[in-house]
């Protein structure tokens, strides 16, 4: 994607988003695993902070290798990407859980813990940021009660259906308040319903701030969504489409 | 969900152990085990050791021969006498012709000694503990008075059961050594096994933000717990097979060879601590080496 639409979109999103440094860039990004051919092949777009965009395609298109680049799961084979301001292509090993603590990651298959609980699933970022469990205990039960599992805290991923585990894998993602909030076929797994009801979270979470970046192959969702949205086709950025001006904090 | 005082507390972010831990939990028993009955037998073996060469040290044999017409029994007795006034010995002896001929017996067979056979007379000597006198000085003064006697020299076996001591701790401290190296490859092989099947687990951690540290740790603190109770285990059963040896074996020829005492029993009780310290640093290396090999 050239760097005029980027100006293009970024004028799209009013004029906080344009004058603020973006959250991330991606510039020229080619990615491929080992002699494989390119995944991804010259990417470049920019997310500005607090913006809400899609990532479309169809399945294969890179969708999930470009969303990896961004929460530091692989590293590019050729370009550049930027987070938070830093050149990920220098980072040292030691300064990536920082950055990644930054990042809220919602799995296109949850990946919960199997062997804990609702409670502790969603309370593993503050552990990990070496948190005391006083201090979060009540921010966790608050936010399992806004996804709606106010009465499955103590319950196991596996005793949840679809839908209440997307809610979890949303909830353990948000927990720590993260920049920018990732979410990988968020509503692939479940029914329209509880689509529609994931989405609204995620709204909601943007009003709040986060900077949310969803891909998602269901186009007619992006399309009643509202939001702008990247296409991509086998592994190149081939349409931005816009929603109007002001519509994205 | 753990719940203490009806708040809610942290579950253990690594599952259960399974089979594959109890296995690692046996191996590190009876490796405890025999490092306790090594550390055990060592202390037992110095005591022996260190009691027999204070049996040497302190004593010694004159043969005294009778010359002329003094009889081997006035010339014993005479010898006694000479030995007594020495500085550095406390009571000089003269063994009776039966308790002499005694000492022979074993060498001649059954049924009675021959009354002319000229068997030499014997002087035992208790040699003071802080000064002892040398055999050089007791030869001197012997020979001073027309005594013919040679003085036993026990500074060659007191060389060889200080060598054969020194020894018996080396081999105990290198098996030690080999125990120690055992439990922590058994360690790291399970570290990076469990490494291997958690790798989803470690994955989560990693994305969520977790450092390479915090990971290591969470393997360090499980590996360590369960080395912790199994040095217990083993420790508790050496120190258990320890005391049998004490109790049972009085009076018999191992008594002798390793004279344990039940204070050598408190050899087993760092075992746990040992156990753990090796594992936890074991399992953190290994741990971290491995996971810093991961993207």
């Amino acid at each position: 994607m050239s760097r005029k639409r980027d100006t293009e979109l970024a004028e799209a999103e009013g004029p906080e988003a344009s004058q603020a440094a973006p959250i991330v860039r991606f510039e020229a990004v080619s990615m491929a695993y080992g002699a494989e051919p390119d995944i991804l092949r010259d990417v470049s777009f920019d997310l500005a902070p607090g913006s809400f965009h899609f990532l479309t395609g169809p399945s294969g298109a890179g969708k999930t290798s470009l969303l990896k680049l961004i929460y530091l799961a692989d590293r590019a084979t050729g370009g550049r990407i930027e987070l938070f301001g830093r050149d990920v292509s220098t980072l040292k090993r030691s300064e990536m859980p920082r950055l990644r603590r930054r990042i809220g990651v919602v799995f296109q298959e949850f990946r919960l813990l199997a062997h804990l609980s609702a409670f502790d699933n969603t309370a593993l970022a503050p552990r990990i940021a070496g948190r005391r469990p006083a201090s979060y205990r009540d921010d966790v039960a608050e936010l399992l009660t806004w996804v709606g599992l106010a009465k499955r805290m103590a319950a196991m991923p596996d005793a949840l259906s679809g839908g209440e585990k997307q809610r979890l894998a949303i909830a353990r993602a948000v927990v720590n308040r993260p920049d920018i909030l990732i979410a990988d076929e968020p509503t692939g797994n479940v029914d329209p319903a509880t689509g529609a009801r994931i989405l609204r979270l995620f709204e909601e979470l943007n009003k709040v701030g986060a900077t949310v970046f969803i891909a998602s192959h269901d186009e007619d969702l992006v399309a009643r969504s509202g939001k702008p949205s990247f296409h991509l086709h086998a592994g190149v950025l081939t349409r931005y489409a816009s929603e109007p001006r002001g519509a994205v904090q | 969900m753990n719940r203490i005082a009806g708040r809610w507390w942290p579950a253990a972010l690594l599952p259960r152990p399974d089979g594959r831990q109890f296995s690692l939990f046996f191996v590190i028993a009876v490796l405890s085990f025999l490092a306790c009955l090594a550390a055990i037998g060592a202390l037992a073996a110095g005591r022996a050791a260190d009691g027999w060469r204070q049996q040497l040290v302190g004593s010694a044999t004159v043969v005294v021969r009778a010359q002329g017409l003094e009889s081997p029994d006035a010339a014993a007795a005479r010898a006694a006498e000479t030995l007594a006034g020495i500085k550095g010995v406390v009571e000089a002896r003269a063994l009776e012709k039966s308790e002499a001929d005694g000492l022979i017996a074993r060498f001649l067979g059954p049924g009675p000694i021959p009354a002319d056979l000229p068997t030499p007379r014997l002087v035992a000597v208790d040699l003071a503990a802080a000064r002892p006198a040398t055999t050089a000085d007791l030869s001197r003064a012997l020979a001073a008075d027309g005594l013919d006697a040679t003085v036993e020299d026990h500074s060659l076996w007191t060389a060889e059961i200080m060598r054969t001591g020194a020894l018996a701790r080396y081999v105990a401290f290198g098996l030690l050594a080999l125990i120690v190296v055992a439990t922590g490859a058994a360690v790291a092989f399970a570290t990076r096994q469990g490494l291997a099947a958690r790798r989803d687990l470690v994955e989560v951690l990693h994305l969520a933000g977790a450092t390479d540290g915090f990971i290591a740790r969470l393997f360090q603190a499980r590996f360590a717990r369960m080395a912790a109770l199994a040095g217990s285990a083993g420790g508790a059963a050496a120190a258990l097979a320890g005391a049998g040896l004490h109790q049972f074996g009085q009076g018999q020829t191992l008594a002798a060879i390793l004279p344990i005492t039940w204070t050598d029993l408190a050899a087993a009780l760092p075992c746990p601590f040992v156990a753990a310290l090796t594992a936890a640093v074991t399992a953190g290396m290994t741990a971290r080496a491995t996971l810093d090999r991961t993207p």
